[in-house]
């Protein structure tokens, strides 16, 4: 009994350090300013249905790209906080998208979407992928990518929810611009041409 | 240029490094016993070979069949510790510890030296992050005598 009630206080801890209230308006985002963000490399990968999702074909949204593992504890206390956002914000064009890098594939990943109910797209990783994002090499790692798909924000391991929330909440408030709504004229500026 | 673009913080460094092992005299037909020294870096933990959660990726040594046969691994005991991201605590070996290995050596093996290849597969974390599952490769010299 006295353990268990350790336990749910314990949990209760974790959830109130790292989740923090998301209730309140966000006052501060950490985003990059708009001149110092590089273009999100795209990628086309297979999801659960082995229908192709493709990052560019986002372009117009706010995009959470969490790449995670199924054997990587801190990535699943994230996990339920990305549920709460898609469920939140989708209909304010904002998208999470789950690249897992599971060795061992869908074997792994299928049962655990199941399991946690993720309600977001969750596509399997490569590593060819994860190196044209500098070599994933520590989970979880999250990028923000903004309305023109260029990286707002990074984040390597556990970080606050309201941290996301924040920068979720400080672009989607911006209006698209007219790159936002047409993807081969963003990647032309982007590439400098 | 487009990687180190964005790249992010970079944790390739090695978090976990196995002492080259002392080289090991096996007579032929007998048993033999050897540790292996690992050294996980501050702040970073393994699962254990007895992880708390199925998901989790246990630590395993392994050794190639040849004429020295592994016939039992033996792990240290492991911690229990707790973090940031877990509500229970987490079976764990971190700092210094060995894992020892009994060998039976083959009557028929032919005196001499050789190296029995091992490896060892394990998957760190800390406080905040984890890294990929990785496999190291172990080298033990053994000098075969009769």
């Amino acid at each position: 009994m006295f353990l268990q009630s350790r336990r749910v206080f314990s949990a209760a801890v974790v959830v109130l350090l790292l989740g923090g209230c998301t209730t309140s308006r966000p006052s501060k985002a950490t985003v990059k300013d708009e001149k110092d963000r590089k273009l999100a490399p795209d990628f086309t990968l297979k999801d659960s249905t082995g229908a192709s999702v493709k990052l560019s074909q986002l372009r117009g949204q706010v995009v959470l790209l969490n790449f995670w593992a199924t054997w990587c504890p801190p990535c699943k206390i994230e996990i339920p906080w990305f549920i709460s956002f898609q469920k939140a914000y989708q209909d304010r064009d904002f998208a999470v998208l789950g690249v897992s890098l599971d060795e061992d594939g869908w074997k792994s990943v299928t049962p655990f979407v199941a399991a946690e109910k993720i309600n977001y797209k969750v596509v399997l990783g490569s590593e060819e992928m994860s190196q044209i994002y500098g070599g994933v090499d520590a989970l979880p790692t999250t990028f923000i990518i903004d309305r023109e798909g260029r990286i707002a924000a990074t984040h390597v391991g556990l970080v606050a929810k309201k941290e996301y929330e924040n920068e979720i909440l400080n672009l989607l408030d911006r209006p698209p611009t007219s790159a936002s709504l047409d993807p081969r004229r963003a990647t032309v500026q982007d590439a400098g041409r | 240029m487009l990687l180190l673009a964005f790249a992010p913080q970079s944790f390739a460094q090695m978090v976990l490094t196995i002492a080259p092992p002392a080289k090991i005299t096996a007579k032929t037909g007998s048993t033999v016993e050897t540790k292996i020294h690992l050294h996980l870096g501050a702040e970073y933990h393994a699962n254990s070979n007895t992880p708390s959660d199925d998901f989790l990726i246990p630590m395993r040594l392994t050794w190639s069949a040849g004429p020295l046969e592994s016939a039992e691994v033996t792990y240290p005991k492991p911690e229990m510790g707790k973090y940031s991201f877990s509500d229970k605590p987490l079976s764990v070996f971190s700092g210094d510890f060995d894992i020892a290995t009994k060998f039976k050596v083959a009557a028929t093996a032919n005196p001499g030296p050789m190296v029995v290849a091992g490896k060892l597969r394990y998957q760190a974390c800390n406080d905040r992050m984890c890294l990929p599952p990785k496999t190291l490769d172990v080298s033990l010299p053994v000098d075969i005598v009769k």
